[in-house]
């Protein structure tokens, strides 16, 4: 053991005789700046302690406030020195110290004279480092200067101006905006990297000017960009004018698409790639547009340079998964690159091979994937599962071998993502293939004999519930499930005992068994798996008493929850324990639109062990509490929905009013939000005054002024209607918004005795039958629909007549009907002509909703629409097609 | 898509992982920790891979990070995810021959402490806020060695050209091995 220490301690010694850095302290370092002060200066030294400050910057040391401002001045002083070295790291540690505003100042002179120094170096930095610090009030002044340098005949000062208002034009548009010709000139610099920057400042003053953009790229694609970083922006502009000048598909002609594909033949492969990827992206993409991008990309993926192979077959990856045909070609290729030193690059081949691969060659990729699993990271791992899982879908009847090697790579080593994404794999296979069943429920039972993470456990317990009794032979599954009361933490053990309870409520065969087991349970050393055991005894009636009635015993075990669970939280922490029970109707259904950061992640939905959307209630909550503290609305009863809030006013307009209407089953009440945005009024008594005579089944029955409006502090007035009984009465209303208008003195704030009469005019509103719709979701859609029972059902088609797209369509559809997309449904994949969709809710009436919508879309953008309405009640699936017909 | 290729860091790290000089152009990482936990799973997942010769490239949490190494020495340049992965390494190739320039053809961590004002300025003169300022290895390290310390007298004897050769055979020798 000595041996290998005192070799540790000699190499410790090496660094330390080596590295100038070594023990390097803040303190000392902050001592020994003091040398900058120094009337001799010493440039060699200052550099080196200029140094040691930027290195322990980088380190992650960070100087007290107190402290950088007694370095900044002390580096002030170096300006003095003419040695060159010296001043370059001025200019480094001055940007490093970002100084305040008033420090700035002491430096900006210096700065200046370097700005017109005779040397390129000094001019160059100091714009770079003037401008960094700088703000709007200095600009002006140096304004002159930098408008010279950006046409300056040296590419350093040219290049340090144009980059320096790039980031100007951030925080000062206006004046940069002035700066158009000098860097229209610059352009055609004949310095690669001028150009670059030229070209990249031009288009981001001209961004907002879509015709100006345009203009640029025309004129540029026919001279010559020489620089490949200018070309490369040229693309990139190219595409973006292509975007949104959208194509001409009559023709079949695309704008600056030649100009495209002779970039393919550019010398530098910046600018090969850059437009091989363009075109790949194009919306609408044509085959034979595809075919040269594909062809360059194809000979980039044998290059000796891994950079190259990554890039063209990451592009390649995402060309398949919407034009997999155009990538076969270069399938070959792709099958040489499973062997690549560079596993990312091994794994984008081989997920875009199984993306393209058609069912003969499934089973050699599987063989060929399998000796590659063994040897790459988890992440690269969960990736090609997903990829496999697709694969599967698209080829069910090669499910065997797909379902096999999904099985293998459970067994194995594996984190936890890891392992749920296969076992999501696995259910999703089973959901979806039926021939698969058997097998896949087997190898899940298999995995939890040996797993580790009791999510998982639970997950696949709670599956095995639902889908192993309706198997030929459920009896065989009992062993796995019981063995996990014997043998699991308390969790999974509470789930188990569930899952024993669904077997028994469905194979009657069984039942005396399972209450065998069941019993047993009543010893267990939980509470909450005793609890269960115990519920599930009663409920099944294995406790000799008469069990409930069958269908009610498998409502409480299978039926899904019907109320978001945030909601159900939330009443359940506002309960009080007291004499009257819990009661779970009273939780409001509304499902509340989902946070922001819901909506950023589309691509992550829960995909296989699906949970329904959480999401949060208080703005529901918010308008109850509020409403029924209204001595005049508190008669109406439960509320059941309240819209998002609807503008009524233009933005910044006088007085701004939107509106929220809240729907009862006899009444709708109308509230409108109201803001006076002007500082020398007051407004007092606010009403709305509603014309109803376009809304012949509604009649006004109370009304709640607001007694006073100041400036900027908004206030709520009310209208209530009356309506026919639970009827989706539809209509639409003109408001006025009535006020007495007082004087108000700004400068005391008091307002004027007398004020006038004045009305406002708003825009119409109008009561649609999405507004009786609540937005419920169900976690499982197959389940629902499938219990809801084809009674009530009610089919038909209808066209939809010439759309945009079939996104469009469908997100016009859903908005029409305000109903709830489930499982992800709502998002239409690019490129596709047909798209089912499936959404649910409540209608007024406590009446449950499930729509199934199948969309197909041909050549001149027809769009027809087939709608399968399954509901409680007759009438109001009739009434769903209504509202289509209708609308 | 950014519309103006961005970089978003420039990572000059030793055998360990630990910083020789790092500079980061984008607000992805705002603390201290979040950069050296970006620089550890940059690190750990890097370091096993020879890019000795040729850059190599790989993926981590959506940004594209390609890298180059020496015995003790890995260059990083990253950037966002849908950058264009040429643009990346043409950066990546123009800062390492340019350090190499710079320690003539000395790259190693010694050499790069020794002469750490260099690095800096260096990446200084590479890229600025994250926009690509210059990407020719001869003109960076020009740009640096002329107002460089006492190493820039030494440079100029040597000149650019000349130096830019002996990478070149250099980089031609290690090829043929």
């Amino acid at each position: 053991m000595a041996q290998p220490l005192a070799k540790k301690d000699d190499d410790r010694d090496d660094e330390a005789e080596y590295s100038p850095f070594t023990g390097i302290e803040k303190g000392a370092v902050l001592q020994e700046a003091r040398v900058f002060n120094d009337p001799q200066l010493d440039p060699r030294r200052c550099s080196q302690v200029i140094t040691k400050l930027l290195y322990l910057l980088n380190q992650g040391e960070t100087f007290t406030k107190v402290e950088a401002t007694e370095v900044f001045f002390a580096v002030t002083k170096l300006f003095q020195s003419k040695d060159i070295g010296l001043r370059r790291m001025v200019y480094l540690i001055i940007k490093e110290l970002s100084p305040s505003a008033d420090e700035v100042i002491i430096v900006t002179s210096s700065l200046m004279k370097d700005m017109n120094s005779k040397s390129d170096m000094y001019r160059a930095n100091a714009i770079r480092v003037l401008c960094r610090i700088t703000d709007g009030t200095l600009l002006t002044q140096i304004e002159r200067y930098l408008k010279q340098a950006i046409v300056d005949k040296n590419p350093v000062v040219a290049s340090a101006a144009l980059v320096s208002g790039i980031h100007l034009l951030q925080t000062n548009p206006e004046i940069v905006k002035r700066w158009s010709n000098e860097v229209q000139e610059a352009v055609q610099s004949r310095a690669a990297l001028v150009q670059f920057h030229a070209l990249a400042l031009l288009h981001q003053i001209r961004q907002n000017d879509r015709l100006a953009v345009s203009k640029l790229v025309t004129s540029l694609t026919r001279g010559t960009v020489r620089s490949p970083l200018a070309q490369c922006l040229l693309i990139r502009y190219t595409s973006q004018v292509i975007r949104e000048s959208g194509q001409n598909t009559q023709t079949g002609e695309r704008p600056f698409y030649d100009f495209l594909e002779s970039c393919l033949r550019h010398k530098a492969e910046m600018v090969i790639f850059e437009a091989a990827r363009a075109i790949t992206e194009l919306s609408g993409v044509t085959s034979r547009e595809l075919t040269p991008a594909i062809t360059v990309l194809q000979l980039f993926l044998s290059s000796s340079k891994p950079v190259l192979r990554f890039a063209a077959v990451r592009t390649l990856n995402k060309v398949a998964m919407t034009h997999p045909m155009a990538v076969t070609n270069c399938n070959i290729d792709m099958e040489s690159l499973i062997s690549d030193q560079n596993r990312s690059i091994a794994t984008l081949a081989i997920t875009t091979l199984l993306k393209t691969g058609n069912e003969s060659s499934v089973d050699r990729l599987m063989k060929q994937i399998t000796n590659f699993m063994s040897d790459i990271a988890d992440e690269f791992k969960i990736v090609v599962v997903e990829a496999i899982r697709s694969l599967c879908l698209k080829f069910p009847l090669k499910y065997r071998t797909l379902m096999n090697f999904l099985s293998n790579i459970l067994r194995e080593e594996g984190g936890f993502e890891y392992k749920k994404a296969i076992v999501d794999s696995i259910v999703i296979l089973i959901r979806d293939i039926p021939d698969a069943k058997e097998s896949g429920l087997f190898h899940l039972c298999e995995f939890i004999e040996d797993c580790e993470f009791t999510y998982l456990s639970s997950q696949i317990l709670h599956f095995l519930g639902n889908e192993g009794p309706k198997t030929s032979d459920p009896s065989k599954y009992i062993r796995y499930i019981y063995n996990r009361v014997i043998l699991e933490n308390a969790t999974v053990r509470a789930n188990a005992v569930s899952t024993l309870a669904k077997f028994g409520a469905v194979v009657d065969s069984l039942k005396p068994r399972i209450f065998v087991l069941l019993r047993r349970c009543l010893f267990d050393s939980d509470d909450e798996v005793r609890d269960r055991a115990t519920l599930y005894l009663n409920t099944l009636g294995g406790d000799g008493s008469v069990g409930e009635t069958d269908k009610d015993v498998k409502d409480f075990l299978f039926g899904s929850l019907d109320v978001p669970l945030a909601n159900l939280e939330t009443s359940l922490k506002n309960y009080e324990p007291s004499e009257e029970p819990f009661d779970i109707d009273a939780v409001p259904k509304e499902v509340k639109s989902q946070p922001l950061a819901e909506k950023k992640a589309p691509g992550k939905k829960p995909t296989g062990l699906d949970a329904p959307p959480i999401v949060p209630t208080s703005t529901i909550d918010a308008y109850e509490k509020l409403l029924s503290s209204i001595p005049e609305f508190s008669g109406f009863g439960q509320l059941f929905k309240s819209s998002a809030p609807v503008e009524l006013t233009e933005p910044e307009t006088e007085y701004s009013v939107n509106v929220v209407k809240h729907i009862y089953d006899e009444n709708v009440v109308f509230q409108f939000n109201c803001t006076n945005t002007i500082p020398e009024q007051l407004l007092e008594n606010v009403t709305v005054l509603m014309d109803a005579t376009e809304a012949e089944e509604f009649s006004e029955v109370a009304s709640k002024p607001l007694r006073s409006l100041p400036y900027d502090s908004p206030g709520q007035t009310f209208v209530a209607f009356e309506k026919p009984v639970g009827s989706p009465a539809v209509g639409k209303f003109s408001n006025m918004l009535k006020f007495i208008v007082k004087e108000v003195d700004t400068s005391t704030g008091e307002a004027e005795e007398d004020g006038v009469e004045d009305e406002y005019q708003l825009e119409d509103l109008e009561v649609v039958h999405a507004d009786y719709m609540l937005k419920v979701g169900v976690s499982n859609f197959r389940n629902a629909w499938e219990s809801m029972g084809p009674d009530n059902e009610r089919v038909d088609e209808y066209g939809l007549g010439v759309r945009e797209s079939l996104a469009e369509a469908v997100n016009a559809v859903i908005n029409i009907l305000g109903l709830q997309p489930c499982e992800g449904t709502e998002v239409v994949p690019s490129n596709s002509r047909s798209h089912s969709c499936l959404l649910s809710g409540v209608y007024i009436g406590n009446v449950k909703v499930l729509v199934r919508l199948s969309f197909g879309i041909d050549g001149p953008k027809q769009v027809a629409m087939k709608l399968a309405v399954r509901s409680e009640d007759q009438a109001v699936s009739d009434a769903i097609h209504e509202i289509i017909a209708s609308g | 898509m950014e519309i103006c290729p961005l970089i978003k860091n420039i990572l000059l790290l030793d055998s360990e992982g630990k910083h020789v000089a790092v500079k980061y152009y984008s607000d992805d990482w705002p603390t201290n920790s979040a950069k050296l936990a970006f620089e550890k799973s940059v690190f750990t997942k890097t370091s096993k891979t020879n890019a000795r010769t040729e850059a190599e490239i790989t993926m981590i949490d959506n940004y594209i990070i390609v890298y180059k190494c020496t015995e003790d020495l890995y260059f990083y340049v990253t950037g966002g995810d849908d950058e264009n992965e040429l643009i990346l390494a043409s950066v990546l190739q123009g800062f390492f021959d340019a350090v190499a320039l710079l320690l003539r053809d000395n790259v190693s961590k010694i050499a790069a402490l020794e002469s750490l004002d260099l690095i800096f300025c260096c990446i200084d003169e590479i890229v600025d806020r994250g926009i690509i300022l210059e990407t020719e290895a001869s003109v960076i390290a020009g740009k640096v060695a002329s107002n460089g310390l006492e190493s820039a007298s030494s440079l100029t004897e040597q000149t650019i050209t000349q130096a830019l050769a002996t990478a070149r055979e250099h980089l031609a020798r290690s090829l043929l091995k």
